[in-house]
């Protein structure tokens, strides 16, 4: 491992002890935190696969019919038809949030709330399937605001997983072994002195006895 | 208020005008882009994005600046031509991304 200097002081030593007590205590934290992020993405991904096949499904239908729709109409009349929505769609959004990641949540309000009237145009010109279009298209609409909800916090949160990922693993393989093994190295430092210094003390005192007299 | 928009072929989007939706149909990769920047600009209010499936390979990295913010939401719908799975693709990349491996 790449070491590098490190003073061997008591002072070095105790700091590198703390800083050892909160990287596990963060790592412990963080798995916690990557463990329950997954289980609420793997949640929501379900959900999400379900809504998408149902969208999809839902606006090829509306397609299908659209298509058929274009077929039997002119283009300027189907343009026309469209052209003036009798609701509005008002879209409001909140924030939720999931383990400090904050995940959009939608809610709409049409402004015409009676479904019945979706239809903009008059029945007389224009062709049956125009209305099956459009009925689909509304019902599936509901899903596919679902669909985008979900979808974001699907994203956000493989985000924040991956990223949480990443810090749990940086702390478990490289900054939690490398602060134990710099420990290690001055503590061992620590005691070669204190061994030096007793070995040193233990010789001046020899030499003292013997010019003092006292010698074998 | 935020406001949806809905982006594709003059024939996918036409039927999302009848519900309310703000529609810009786009005939090519120059105008989708142009059109993606200014529905994605900051004065612009919009919190949906609906993308035909399509545009999605023009548009890869606009859209990819976009999956890690919480708005707007791009969201992938089928075009005329019908789904063509992209959508799932997009999901499973994601679950790779996040688990490692691909578990749907």
């Amino acid at each position: 491992m790449a070491q590098k200097t490190i003073s061997p002081t008591r002072m070095e030593l105790t700091r590198l002890k703390t800083r050892l007590k909160t990287a596990t205590r963060g790592h412990k934290l963080l798995k916690d935190k990557r463990d329950e992020l997954m289980r609420q993405f793997l949640e929501i991904v379900r959900k999400n696969r379900e809504l998408r096949l149902r969208v999809d499904e839902g606006l090829s239908n509306a397609n299908r019919s659209l298509a058929v729709a274009s077929a039997i109409m002119s283009p300027e009349m189907l343009e026309q038809s469209l052209l003036y929505p009798r609701h509005n769609i008002e879209l409001d959004m909140a924030f939720n949030n999931i383990m400090s990641v904050n995940v959009p949540v939608y809610s709409f309000n049409t402004e015409l709330d009676d479904s019945s009237s979706i239809f903009p145009y008059g029945f007389a010109q224009t062709s049956g399937e125009l209305d099956d279009a459009l009925a689909s298209l509304e019902g599936v609409f509901k899903d596919m605001l679902e669909l985008a909800q979900v979808e974001k916090t699907m994203q956000l949160l493989a985000d924040e997983i991956e990223r949480t990922r990443r810090r749990v693993n940086a702390l478990e393989y490289v900054m939690i072994p490398e602060m134990q093994t710099n420990i290690k190295y001055i503590s061992m430092k620590l005691e070669e002195n204190d061994r030096s210094t007793k070995v040193r003390l233990m010789k001046v005192k020899d030499m003292v006895l013997e010019t003092a007299g006292y010698g074998k | 208020m935020y406001k949806i928009a809905v982006m594709g072929g003059r024939d996918t989007v036409m039927g999302f005008k009848a519900l309310g939706l703000d529609t810009y149909p786009v005939s090519d990769a120059t105008e989708a882009r142009g059109i993606f920047n200014k529905l994605t600009s900051q004065d612009e209010k919009y919190a949906i994005i609906y993308l035909e499936e399509t545009l999605s390979k023009t548009l890869a990295q606009e859209i990819a600046r976009f999956t890690d913010k919480a708005t707007p939401a791009i969201i992938l719908i089928p075009g005329r031509e019908g789904s063509q799975g992209l959508g799932l693709t997009a999901l499973q990349n994601a679950v790779i991304r996040a688990i490692g491996t691909d578990i749907l």
